[in-house]
């Protein structure tokens, strides 16, 4: 971009002059003035023999819009305005109108009927001749990414012509990567003419263009080749079965990961409290909700409006969950069932709010940059940078809510209130002050629950009602009033849908894990991690 | 005979006295009264009565579980649909080939889908007689192995609630595949006909409306009469206390089982009245929202009482009607407010508030331990 706007403001300056020295417009203006103009001419005039030097003069010219001008002639769109001729770039070929642009000023100078326009030839030799020119080119650059990329590219491509400096290129690399890489390129050109000593430099491989070309040699009718290449497919089979079973493993994870994140609030409420909230689920879409308006504040900060609304959405669905507790269920404390019906009540009331106030519609939330793109683990195996996060996201919310259940007073009161609630008044807990705290804790998490959702899916005001059934399931599945449990369950129930997805279906597996916690249910009715002792008996 | 004993109670006296006269009246008032008439009711007038009467039987059927077995089913929608599903595709089977395509025996959408033989389910439910058994033992079986497995194992309260509430989820994504054979989000419409009689036609759809009158009438005396039976007490004590009622030597998962089968039945015959007065049956009844708002049917009516279910069934869809009339947006404002308002502030309904009055001691002692101990 940055060669661009240079190449730009030197064509800026290059064009003021040229009016002032002949006060003409621009798309009028006498090529000669430029020594870049003096090349595309001879481009343009050469035979196919003679453009192979002109496109190499062209590179080592120096001119900073030489890489655009061979990119366009390569792809044909470099052309020439028969009566003037005038060089344009042709920005859009669709069409009779194509918009272009000037080739030496690069601005867009409006459209141009096609038939005004003639094409600077070229044929497949010299496209040949870009390609690796433009490979050699990037073999050589500084950037060990670009060399990188370079070298990929190049597998399946190796010509007669180039084998030889790229052996040498192979040589030289400091980049063992890079070096591997182009071994690999090598090893598959030595493999497409029959040499059956690079199978072994290929075994291992996964690049699908690999894989063809040892398909290939396994039919051929050399025994020996054909052995060799048979077996180095077995193994390469093996393998991305393996990185398959790699791939389902983390969408698994990242389902239950997400799963973990909308129940584990509920395991605190539910769970813990023994309150059913059934507006949990929309607790969890006012935190999305709450990174959809963090980003219209920040319009062009995605990342720090998405870092702020972890705590903001903690807060929003917190005092929310607050006003509920004191709102509704504390009126109903020991009526589990009217608790269910009232809080049912309250995300009816919610879910139509955000659709009156806001819009029945989705809203977009933005990812940020540094969250969007994949880690490539090889070539089978990419994992997408998102649902890293959201994973990684949910085990620290884990592990902090662990934390204070655990090790914080807060969670020492929680717990004693829980298992006697009578009692620890006696003890000086105030329990109405814990219930309080407890239920915007859990309210709080949901939230958290939205900002991580808000990154994976439609921010809508349905998005709680999709979670809301899953999240009680994840409960009940891992034991009620078991946090451990609910991070069992959640991680397997994610691992265990994507595992039925490939030959059940999306909705069919949804279905069979259902099914398959009410029987589950029967089997132990009280989860994975029942509670033991007194507490199990309430 | 037990079904005539609650005919000796004066609340099923009034309610079928009451029941009957309307009916009468609204048919009157279609039939006998001219159309200009500001006291005619229209036809589509009837029709909707009769579906309020439809919503009215399942009613009284969750309340049957609920009020006094204290099993709060978020299922039952589940089972109205499947009742509701066994009617449609009887009038499906009844369209012949007056449907789109003109198939003899496939539904429009079965041959849209490219299928050439019906699928085993479907058959025999071009006969009536087997269709209608139908509209009663698919929930019923559903009940009785769901119910089977549940309270064997003693799930109860909260939990059945939920996992109650996870089948219908299942179920409802189950018909929404196209691949189920129930016409997928579509579901089953343009019915023709009903046992030879045209299912627009005024006459039948009166006709319906009375036999949806006469469905809630029987099921009230059935639901009355197994209530007041003994077998009705133990659900009470079951509903009170169900450790001590086990350890009184009772068997307490089969008084759950029959009751909930019952009930899932009842349920089914409701949903397959519903069928040929709305026109269409889709995957939507099965939504776990529309299970939950019949029990806040009940729950505005007023629990264990079986009239209020009726009183608050027609409320609530009467609400319905005009908010969704006149202002669609605040329908489920109103809705949400109701389930807080209900359960915070009137939590024996209508019909504790009309018990109330009576000022009758005895019922008051009964009311307030119901309240005090059911929700444990």
């Amino acid at each position: 971009m940055r060669r661009l706007s240079c190449g730009r403001r030197l064509c800026f300056g290059l064009v003021m002059i040229c009016m002032l020295l002949l006060g003409q417009g621009v798309s009028a203006a006498p090529a000669s003035e430029d020594p870049g103009a003096m090349l595309l001419e001879s481009l343009a005039e050469a035979s196919f023999r003679d453009k192979e030097a002109v496109i190499d003069s062209i590179a080592s010219s120096g001119d900073e819009r030489a890489q655009q001008w061979l990119d366009a002639f390569a792809d044909g769109r470099l052309q020439q305005v028969k009566d003037s001729g005038q060089f344009v770039i042709v920005l859009e070929s669709r069409g009779r109108e194509w918009p272009v642009a000037d080739a030496l000023t690069l601005k867009p100078i409006g459209e141009m009927s096609r038939r005004d326009l003639s094409r600077i030839r070229i044929n497949n030799a010299l496209r040949s001749h870009l390609d690796g020119m433009q490979t050699l080119l990037d073999l050589n650059a500084e950037d060990v990414e670009l060399r990188l990329q370079a070298a990929r590219d190049l597998l399946g491509e190796i010509s007669q012509d180039s084998r030889e400096d790229i052996a040498r290129l192979a040589q030289e690399e400091e980049d063992a990567d890079v070096a591997a890489t182009l071994n690999q390129a090598l090893a598959l050109y030595a493999l497409e003419q029959g040499d059956a000593s690079a199978i072994s430099t290929l075994s291992g491989s996964l690049n699908p263009k690999v894989r063809a070309a040892l398909v290939q040699a396994s039919r051929s009718d050399d025994g020996y080749l054909a052995e060799r290449a048979s077996q180095a497919l077995a193994d390469i089979e093996q393998l991305l079965t393996l990185n398959r079973a790699a791939e389902t493993l983390y969408f698994g994870l990242s389902l239950g990961s997400v799963l973990v994140l909308a129940a584990i609030g509920l395991a605190i409420t539910f769970g813990v409290m023994g309150v059913i909230n059934m507006a949990h689920g929309e607790l969890i879409m006012l935190g999305a909700y709450t990174t959809w308006a963090m980003q219209q504040l920040l319009p062009h900060q995605p990342g720090v409006a998405l870092l702020l609304s972890i705590p903001a959405g903690f807060l929003v669905a917190a005092l929310v969950g607050v006003a509920i507790e004191r709102g509704v269920i504390q009126f109903l404390k020991g009526r589990p069932l009217e608790t269910l019906l009232a809080t049912f009540g309250v995300s009816l009331i919610l879910q139509q709010l955000v659709r009156t106030l806001i819009s029945p519609l989705n809203r977009s939330v933005m990812t940020p940059e540094w969250m969007s793109g994949s880690v490539m683990i090889n070539d089978a195996l990419s994992l997408t940078l998102n649902r890293l996060y959201v994973l990684g996201f949910a085990l620290v919310v884990f592990a902090a809510l662990m934390l204070v259940m655990r090790r914080t007073r807060l969670g020492l009161e929680v717990r004693a209130v829980t298992q006697n609630r009578a009692m620890a008044r006696a003890m000086g807990i105030r329990a109405t002050r814990v219930d309080i705290l407890t239920f915007a804790l859990g309210s709080g998490v949901a939230g958290l629950a939205g900002v991580a959702l808000s990154q994976l899916t439609n921010v809508g005001p349905n998005l709680g009602q999709n979670y809301i059934i899953d999240s009680f399931m994840v409960v009940v599945f891992g034991g009620v009033g078991n946090l451990w449990g609910t991070l069992v369950a959640g991680l397997s129930l994610g691992v265990i849908n994507q595992v039925l997805e490939p030959w059940a279906g999306a909705v069919l597996a949804k279905i069979l894990v259902l099914v398959l916690i009410i029987l589950f249910i029967q089997k132990r009715p009280r989860g994975l991690f029942p509670q033991k002792g007194r507490a199990a008996e309430g | 005979m037990w079904l005539t004993r609650p005919f000796s109670e004066r609340s099923t006296l009034v309610f079928m006295a009451v029941l009957i006269a309307a009916m009468v009246l609204v048919v009157a008032a279609n039939l006998l009264i001219p159309a200009d008439h500001p006291l005619h009711v229209s036809t589509y007038t009837v029709t909707l009565l009769g579906k309020y009467l439809c919503y009215a039987l399942l009613a009284v059927a969750v309340d049957l579980v609920w009020g006094y077995l204290g099993i709060l089913s978020l299922g039952h929608g589940a089972f109205f649909a499947l009742g509701g599903y066994a009617m449609g595709m009887y009038l499906m089977r009844q369209i012949g080939d007056r449907g789109v395509y003109g198939d003899p025996v496939l539904p429009d959408f079965m041959v849209f889908l490219d299928w050439d033989a019906l699928p085993w389910y479907w058959q025999g439910f071009d006969m009536a007689g087997f269709a209608f058994l139908m509209t009663m033992l698919v929930p019923g079986v559903l009940a009785l192995v769901f119910g089977f497995l549940a309270f064997r194992s003693r799930v109860t309260g909260v939990y059945l609630s939920i996992i109650t509430q996870a089948l219908t989820f299942a179920l409802m994504l189950a018909f929404f595949r196209n691949e189920m054979g129930f016409g997928g989000n579509n579901g089953l419409t343009d019915f023709k006909e009903l046992l030879g009689f045209n299912i627009a036609a005024d006459s039948t759809r009166i006709g319906l409306f009375v036999a949806s009158g006469l469905a809630l009438g029987l099921g009230y005396v059935l639901c009355r009469a197994i209530v007041a039976s003994k077998l009705g007490r133990v659900c009470v004590a079951v509903r009170d206390a169900e450790a001590r009622t086990r350890f009184l030597g009772y068997r307490v998962e089969r008084y759950q089982l029959f009751v909930f089968v019952i009930s899932a039945m009842l349920a089914g015959v409701a949903g397959a009245l519903y069928v040929p007065q709305v026109g269409i049956i889709n995957p939507s009844e099965f939504s776990p929202l529309f299970s939950i708002e019949i029990v806040i049917w009940v729950a505005l009516g007023g629990r264990a009482t079986l009239y209020g279910a009726v009183i608050g069934a027609l409320v609530v869809n009467y609400a319905k009607s005009v908010f969704t009339g006149v202002m669609p947006e605040a329908w489920l404002f109103a809705l949400g407010a109701l389930f807080i308002l209900v359960t915070v502030l009137l939590p024996r309904g209508i019909a504790g508030l009309l018990k109330q009055r009576r000022r009758d001691d005895e019922d008051m002692r009964d009311e307030t331990a119901l309240i005090g101990e059911a929700g444990t």
